[in-house]
């Protein structure tokens, strides 16, 4: 393992995001742009809008990076680079860690955007402070990275990688609890949702922004978050092979 | 014969339920050129990725400067150059080197250094998905030139080139065998055949013949080497 490496690893792909403009609009402009329209969707619902807005903020950069990473990865599988990178003096966790790197500063800028127009522009309130929020949409964010390089893996296609959304994110948000509490759900939904590492991302957001003292729950929420990420890191390096068929 | 430097014993490789390596078995001096020529889809590549280690096998050895195939510490010695430029399109040319210059730990000037070894300096910050064929194909060779590695292993560098451009590469790879290294070079082009010390001939999976393009020509009676190879096709396809 070689710091030197992870590091131009995560430069490289920042560089490869610089050189599209569109995409870094996109990414710092769209979480921003859905808040404000939820707040007009639940205008008048303050409390309803703070109890599934607030939580957004530290959200959004889970489903972005989980998105964004699972096609970075494919494209570096297809395109060779990834069998050239195996062949070169670099370890795979090098790589993984790079990639960490990468899009853990791509999601703290969109957690700087998002948190600041919902808890300064939109009147969501973060009693614990937005900082804490902003600190979990980055760990939230390297989680979802984490796995969409282990997903990516079984996609051959960016049509199916970006199926992977669809088929992997959206039940975890709806089992999470943001739209419907987890206890009113179907029992075994239930006890489903507590097998998804997305319900503790959740989680643990609900605790920063509700006004009751935090407790110990938010510690284990981030342990089982960060947990979770190192699980599918060295998954996913199993499934970086330096010799294919 | 001082070690060689690419040993290979007995090489099976099954690809996709085929068997497109048959029990190939050879041997490669250090400090020349090897040209490796057969028929599309007669296994080149797949030698290749067999040298470097990319490519499970299914029975035999293959040693590169007396290890393993790609074993760890065989990684900042071999360069490998695959078929299908592999670099990143939406990163310049001078990004792309200064990143594969990072990995392998060339010093930093080593990346505008290469980009004139291939020709570049005038895209040195061009995006490399806006470059031509051939030019891209130049950045994916200059990436394995990076950290003078002992090997180089380069699958059909010169397809898409000129040919003013292709005889300077030659004379590159030239003068790096002068200086020790040792090069596996593929290709399609017959006369590029005549600029290597050694040919391997291959078909269907099987090492054909092994031998210096003079051999060849004695051997078969045949000045042009095209025509001499297809002599060596005939005569295997007789016996
Ligand atoms: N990924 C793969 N899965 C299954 N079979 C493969 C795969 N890649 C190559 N093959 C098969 O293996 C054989 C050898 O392929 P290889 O790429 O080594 O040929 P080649 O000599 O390099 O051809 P070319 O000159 O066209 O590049 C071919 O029959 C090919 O169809
Ligand atoms: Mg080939």
């Amino acid at each position: 393992m070689s710091p030197r490496i992870a590091v131009a690893t995560g430069r490289r792909v920042l560089r490869q995001v610089r050189h599209d403009p569109r995409t870094i609009a996109l990414l710092l402009a769209v979480p921003a742009l859905l808040l404000v329209l939820m707040r007009f969707i639940f205008d008048g619902q303050d409390q309803v809008f703070q109890s599934i807005g607030a939580p957004l903020c530290g959200l959004f950069p889970f489903i972005v990076m989980f998105l964004i990473s699972s096609i970075t990865m494919l494209r570096e599988r297809t395109s060779g680079t990834l069998e050239r990178l195996m062949t070169m003096p670099m370890s795979k966790l090098d790589l993984l860690l790079g990639y960490g790197l990468a899009f853990g500063a791509l999601a703290a800028a969109q957690a700087i955007v998002v948190c600041s127009v919902g808890f300064g522009l939109l009147g969501l309130t973060a009693p614990h402070g937005a900082v804490l929020v902003g600190a979990l949409a980055i760990l939230n964010a390297v989680l979802g990275m984490a796995l969409g390089l282990l997903l990516s893996a079984f996609a051959r296609t960016e049509f199916q990688a970006v199926q992977f959304m669809p088929a992997f994110v959206f039940p975890q948000i709806l089992l999470c609890g943001l739209f419907v509490s987890r206890e009113d759900m179907a029992p075994a939904l239930e006890a489903i949702s507590w097998l998804l590492p997305f319900t503790y991302a959740y989680d643990a957001l609900a605790r920063a922004v509700s006004p009751t003292p935090l407790g110990s729950g938010i510690v284990v929420d981030a342990l089982v978050v960060a947990g979770t990420t190192i699980g599918a890191l060295v998954l996913g390096a199993l499934t970086l092979k330096r010799r294919t068929p | 014969m001082p070690d060689p430097a690419i040993e290979i014993e007995s090489l099976e490789v099954v690809r996709g339920g085929n068997q497109v390596v048959r029990s190939i078995s050879l041997a490669i001096e250090a400090g020349t050129i090897t040209g490796l020529l057969g028929p599309s889809g007669c296994g080149k590549t797949t030698l290749m990725r067999s040298i470097v280690g990319a490519q499970i096998t299914a029975a035999g050895r293959v040693k590169v400067l007396g290890r393993e195939a790609g074993s760890r510490e065989l990684r900042p010695l071999v360069g490998y150059v695959t078929q299908a430029p592999s670099v990143y399109g939406d990163l310049t040319v001078q990004e792309n080197l200064e990143y594969f210059g990072r990995v392998v730990g060339a010093p930093g000037a080593r990346a505008t250094e290469t980009i004139g070894t291939v020709g570049l300096s005038d895209y040195t910050d061009r995006l490399v998905a806006s470059l031509s064929g051939g030019e891209r194909a130049r950045v994916s060779l200059a990436s394995a030139l990076l950290n003078r590695p002992r090997i180089l292993i380069l699958d059909e560098p010169t397809v898409g080139l000129d040919p003013v451009l292709r005889a300077e590469l030659w004379r590159d790879f030239r003068e790096l065998a002068d200086g020790g290294v040792t090069l596996l070079v593929s290709s399609h082009v017959m006369d590029e055949a005549g600029e290597c010390d050694d040919l391997l001939l291959m078909r269907e999976g099987r090492l054909l013949r092994q031998c210096a393009p003079d051999e060849l020509r004695r051997e078969t009676g045949q000045q042009d080497l095209g025509r001499a190879f297809l002599k060596v096709i005939e005569m295997a396809g007789r016996s």
